[in-house]
């Protein structure tokens, strides 16, 4: 049973792989002159909902919750896809501490599709519940809170809320006991020490300060990443080459939006296999994530076009697409 | 009556419960299993409900051909007569053997088989238009449950009674 329970998700996802768009969906929205008119083609494909009014963000925000609506649908257990809704919960988490301390109130900055809505972590928050919270959120909950009360650093808190959150997706991964989401969960967290290593190097950060800000993970070593920030841009392209991440090394060169594009097509190459995949968890994972590189990627020319970006500034930021 | 005389009915019933059981269990989960991923597909995507049920029924054969050896067999130890023949130990055994192939090959076949629809399945899901070649597949596997039914079918049949 156990290495048939996808039987029925994944099927249904095949189903649904039909509607994901190709890079021909794509060129055929970056051919759309405005962002209405590119709005107006995304409706026509069966984006959003019946009613007629609705702006870009509606639209995408639809989207995205049609996709994790589906999954919760289908999927036998829900804790493997944890990996993927920590960044929200976690963004919840420094959302509510930030407008604790800051004693505002906007439940707007929330996401509401994850396991703790905005009000009830600004409840658990407000009254320093923290143990309501899940046990890989608890301490670092509690440190960020005191740390932005005490020195009222935004950044320390940040660094504080993010490690834990990097640490807890690793372990999530590590948990889920699929080699795909590890995998996945794995390449997040490195894909964030680099981030994090490239732009401490720009802003001459300390060696103490990258240690707290980066999670281990086994497909990098953070103090060798460390060691080449500290030494320079080029010192780190050099140590990613000796990773797995060599690709990476070039497009870092170029500049920082086509190293977060070659992340993602890193991504999506390594899901393409899922698409033959049909009694495990991977078609899922690789469906949702194919949905956000596709929500994002509509996202990136919509918000191009409104902004009169050129047609080529747009196409350097498009996403490879799944299907 | 006595047990070591009535022997050789039990086995020969035996055989016939086995070939019924072995495969008819298998072709459940075969079924069953392919049942799940054509359920999946419906749900998107009801026009595809025709072709889909189609490949969900191929690993459903091997409980038929089990049924096949359980009825002869029945009729030929006059179970089904209702007069019951005077089967030996040997002839018992024999009638035994003869139905293994059906109920073993029968079994792990139509489970390999319920695989592999779910798999065409998934075809038919992105390309309904590859119907033709997603069926092949899983009805490659029939051959082996086909020619494990020959086997037992003949046997059955030629063993004296």
């Amino acid at each position: 049973m156990s290495k048939t329970k996808y039987t029925y998700a994944v099927a249904r996802i095949r189903a649904l792989e039909v509607s994901l768009f190709s890079d021909m969906v794509i060129e055929q929205l970056l051919a759309c002159k405005t962002a209405e008119q590119g709005l107006q083609f995304v409706r026509e494909k069966g984006w959003g909902d019946a009613s007629a009014d609705m702006d870009m963000d509606a639209v995408l925000k639809c989207e995205e919750e049609k996709a994790w609506q589906v999954i919760r649908e289908t999927a036998p257990d829900m804790s493997v896809f944890d990996v993927l809704s920590y960044p929200k919960l976690y963004h919840n988490l420094k959302a509510a501490i930030k407008a604790v301390c800051t004693e505002t109130k906007d439940l707007n900055i929330f996401y509401d599709d994850c396991s703790i809505s905005g009000e009830e972590m600004m409840q658990i928050i407000e009254n320093r519940e923290f143990q309501r919270l899940p046990d890989h959120m608890a301490a670092a909950a509690e440190e960020a809170f005191e740390t932005l009360l005490h020195t009222g650093d935004g950044q320390l808190c940040d660094i504080c809320v993010d490690k834990a959150a990097l640490e807890a997706i690793r372990e999530a991964g590590k948990k889920s006991k699929e080699p795909m989401i590890e995998n996945y969960a794995d390449t997040t967290v490195a894909i964030a020490d680099i981030k994090t290593a490239v732009r401490a190097q720009k802003t001459g950060k300390s060696a103490d300060f990258m240690r707290s800000a980066m999670a281990e993970c086994g497909s990098i070593s953070v103090e060798r990443l460390i060691r080449a920030a500290l030494a320079g841009a080029d010192e780190i392209a050099r140590y990613l080459e000796e990773t797995s991440y060599a690709g990476g090394a070039e497009a870092l060169k170029e500049s920082p939006s086509a190293f977060e594009r070659w992340c993602d097509n890193r991504m999506t190459e390594t899901l393409k296999a899922q698409k033959y995949e049909i009694f495990s968890v991977g078609p899922l994972l690789g469906y949702l994530l194919a949905r956000e590189n596709e929500i994002k990627t509509v996202r990136i020319i919509l918000t191009g076009k409104q902004n009169g970006f050129s047609d080529d500034a747009i196409r350097e930021r498009i996403r490879e697409m799944y299907v | 009556m006595n047990i070591a005389g009535e022997m050789g009915i039990v086995l020969a019933l035996l055989g016939a419960a086995c070939a019924v059981l072995f495969a008819g269990i298998g072709s459940a989960i075969g079924v069953g299993i392919a049942g799940q991923a054509a359920s999946g597909v419906v749900t998107e995507d009801p026009s595809k409900f025709a072709k889909v049920l189609v490949i969900q029924l191929l690993p459903g054969t091997q409980g038929l051909y089990g049924l096949l050896v359980g009825f002869i067999t029945l009729s030929k130890i006059g179970i089904l007569g209702g007069e019951l023949a005077d089967i030996s130990v040997t002839t018992g055994l024999l009638i035994l053997a003869a139905c293994l192939p059906i109920a073993i090959v029968g079994l792990l076949s139509a489970i390999s088989q319920g695989k592999t629809a779910v798999a065409a399945i998934g075809i038919v899901a992105k390309k309904p238009d590859q119907f033709g070649k997603a069926m092949l597949f899983p009805a490659m596997v029939e051959t082996y449950a086909i020619l494990a039914l020959l086997v037992s079918f003949l046997a059955v049949n030629g063993i004296p009674v």
